[in-house]
């Protein structure tokens, strides 16, 4: 198993048109998604490498039966793009696209919590969510490692890359990329929770960086609620108080959000923290190692 | 974005929050006094900085006349206030204050929604209420959807503990207040303090405003962009879409994609850099997914042109990024310092992901002496350090 993705996911994505909505569905059907529909206001009728074109998410899904939706929308289309998604009771909502207004993300979040959260959304700003060898819906490259053991969760892209690369020959059941802005559909929360619960996932790496609490807050769930065994890194260390760093979250402010105070919080509870993803890396190593569970 | 006062009471009054009436703002004690005469009567001359604890570092001063006006902005111009250099003052009307509230607008990205805080016990530090007493301070999430109509703003300001005699005239403010936050995308709007004067109207006599960046694009904010008190490195990365944040007291640059990766690098340079007596990273440079040939090589010009660098460490993970496109930036950059002069830096390099070996290759045939290449991203932190220590 896997969480969230699996093979039978149907995906569909929305500004499929677009240059980057071409060409990261192109790469996500090579890597063996089935995308069964895109969307484009506008162009429906129209088709990309012969994936149909609908002007809505309400269309496609009609259509094609569609149950996970990818957005590659530019920033100022993203609210109208995720509350479409949500009015069509699509069930998973993977949103790429890189600097939307907070008010915007804000919006949309509340919009699906009116509506009894019919939509689990993952990001913004996110690399995507990818069950190696079963699915991949968004821009994480598929090839650097495959299907294991190990769930991942995280705030950052290319870190995500980086431990997957340096746990390549373990492999993953479930990669999830939660996204660098200020407010996010899916927590590390919701990410423990799920591989807590994922009969596949044996041990989960948890990466984290400064800015808000999130990390905090999921060390509290650790402590109560998991009992697989997690390892954790968090970047920022060296990162200047009232600087956003990179990700529109990763500020620190005053004294709140330091890298020390989140690593402080896992090891309180037992996770073990690298001080490098190398470091991490070899601590996950050991886990499985001595748990004899590869 | 972090707004000036006087900036957040401009946006203030356009929403039609109290404000008080005629203020401007100075550059130089001759403006200051000027603008004084202008309002006659006392005034207040305020550091406009950045920061919080102004009034207790003596950059707010009362004047009774244009004269001491001059003489309070002569005083206070150029003034550092935790690292911030004044340059700019506020001259205003000096209010009679009868009682200090306290009133802002805030994102909560715990509960993913927003937040209001109000409270009757104004004028000094929240972060002091809020620790030593919590009840006085009410806390109301606000949702998004619904926003704050006049019942809501009602709750708020009864919850603060404002007196009943003044909660009607300050939710009306909270209203307003509320549309500066949810029509200006700002993630905070704090008011502190609100006061009460002496003749029992609401005036916003402090402003704090930080917006979202990432609105920009439905705004004209041109005026907001802090240029001067920005490092130069800084707007020239800018100016060339790069994310780049100078660090001071460091000796390493360093480059990579992805703001994760690239505060990671970060991180593994000053850890190995403890063991070559505190060497530490220089700059944050992320040249984003799916970076050029183009991009890499402005990112590295910049990087290079920091004097403060040593060595640098280049650190891609490619997913989207093609290592070769990287490799070719380092490749094209190095050619343009050297039309000019020669590399006087030390070039760590680590390419892994989409075509490494392709952007290995390149760099191999390059052969250059001054670029090392290392296959793992602590190795290549450590050389780093290492080759800043040796002065490079």
């Amino acid at each position: 198993m896997s969480i969230w993705l699996n093979e039978g996911s149907r995906v569909l994505v929305q500004g499929i048109t677009g240059s980057e909505g071409t060409k990261h569905t192109r790469r996500m059907v090579a890597s063996g998604t089935n995308v069964v529909a895109g969307v484009t206001p506008g162009k429906g009728g129209q088709d990309v490498d012969g994936i149909p074109v609908f002007s809505s998410v309400g269309d496609a899904v009609a259509e094609t039966r569609a149950d996970v939706s990818v957005v590659f929308v530019p920033p100022r289309f993203a609210k109208g793009a995720v509350t479409e998604t949500i009015d069509a009771g699509v069930g998973l909502c993977v949103v790429i696209t890189e600097g939307i207004p907070v008010h915007d993300s804000a919006y949309f979040w509340a919009y699906n919590v009116s509506k009894g959260e019919p939509t689990r959304i993952i990001g913004p700003n996110c690399p995507g969510i990818i069950s190696p060898g079963r699915s991949n819906v968004g821009i994480t490259p598929a090839d650097i490692t495959g299907p294991g053991r190990i769930g991942l969760v995280s705030k950052s892209g290319t870190l995500t890359y980086q431990m997957m690369y340096e746990l390549r020959d373990i492999g993953f059941s479930t990669c999830v990329g939660i996204g660098g802005d200020p407010i996010v559909g899916t927590t590390h929360i919701d990410a423990l929770q799920a591989f807590e619960n994922d009969p596949d996932t044996d041990a989960i790496i948890m990466i984290g960086e400064i800015g808000g609490d999130a990390e905090e807050r999921a060390a509290a769930y650790i402590e109560q609620r998991i009992s697989k065994p997690v390892v954790g890194y968090v970047a920022g260390f060296t990162a200047p108080e009232g600087k956003t760093m990179g990700h529109a979250g990763a500020i620190v402010s005053g004294s709140a959000g330091t890298a020390a105070a989140k690593q402080e919080a896992l090891e309180k509870v037992g996770v073990k923290v690298g001080r490098t993803p190398s470091e991490s890396a070899a601590l996950m190593r050991e886990i499985l190692t001595s748990a004899g569970t590869r | 974005m972090d707004l000036f006062e006087y900036q957040a009471k401009a946006l203030f009054a356009e929403f039609d929050v109290p404000v008080p009436p005629g203020g401007r703002v100075a550059g130089t004690p001759e403006e200051a006094e000027a603008i004084a005469t202008d309002i006659g009567g006392v005034v207040v001359v305020k550091a406009q900085v950045k920061t919080g604890g102004r009034g207790k570092a003596g950059g707010v001063k009362l004047a009774q006349d244009a004269a001491a006006a001059r003489a309070a902005a002569q005083a206070i111009l150029g003034m550092d206030i935790k690292g911030h250099t004044v340059r700019a003052v506020l001259v205003e009307p000096a209010s009679q204050i009868a009682e200090e509230y306290y009133a802002s607008f805030l994102l909560d990205r715990a509960n993913r929604t927003f937040l209001a805080m109000c409270s009757h016990a104004g004028g000094m530090d929240i972060e002091e209420v809020a620790a030593t007493q919590p009840e006085a301070l009410a806390k109301i999430p606000v949702d998004p959807l619904a926003g704050v109509d006049p019942q809501t703003a009602a709750a708020i300001v009864a919850e603060g503990g404002l007196p009943e005699e003044v909660r009607s005239q300050a939710a009306a403010v909270l209203v307003q207040l509320w549309r500066v936050f949810a029509e200006s995308d700002a993630t905070l709007v704090e008011v502190n303090p609100l006061i009460r004067t002496a003749d029992d109207r609401i005036v916003a006599l402090d402003g704090k405003v930080t917006l979202d960046g990432n609105a920009e694009f439905r705004h004209d904010w041109d005026t907001y962009h802090d240029v001067e008190a920005t490092d130069p490195l800084e707007v020239r990365a800018k100016q060339k879409n790069l994310n780049y944040v100078k660090l001071y007291g460091g000796q390493v640059g360093i480059i990579g994609n992805g703001a994760g990766l690239v505060m990671s690098a970060l991180d593994v340079v000053a850890y190995a850099g403890e063991d070559y007596g505190g060497i530490r990273p220089a700059n944050f440079l992320d040249i984003g997914g799916g970076a050029s040939a183009e991009v890499m090589a402005n990112g590295l010009d910049i990087v290079l042109s920091d004097p403060d660098v040593r060595s640098v460490f280049v650190n891609v993970f490619g997913g989207i990024t093609a290592c070769d496109a990287v490799a070719d930036g380092i490749v094209s950059a190095i050619r343009m310092v050297e039309q000019d002069g020669s590399l006087d830096k030390q070039l760590v390099v680590r390419l892994d992901g989409n075509n490494a070996p392709e952007g290995h290759r390149i760099l191999d045939e390059f052969d250059h002496p001054r670029i090392t290449r290392v296959d793992s991203m602590d190795d290549a932190a450590r050389r780093a350090a290492q080759l800043a220590a040796a002065g490079a």
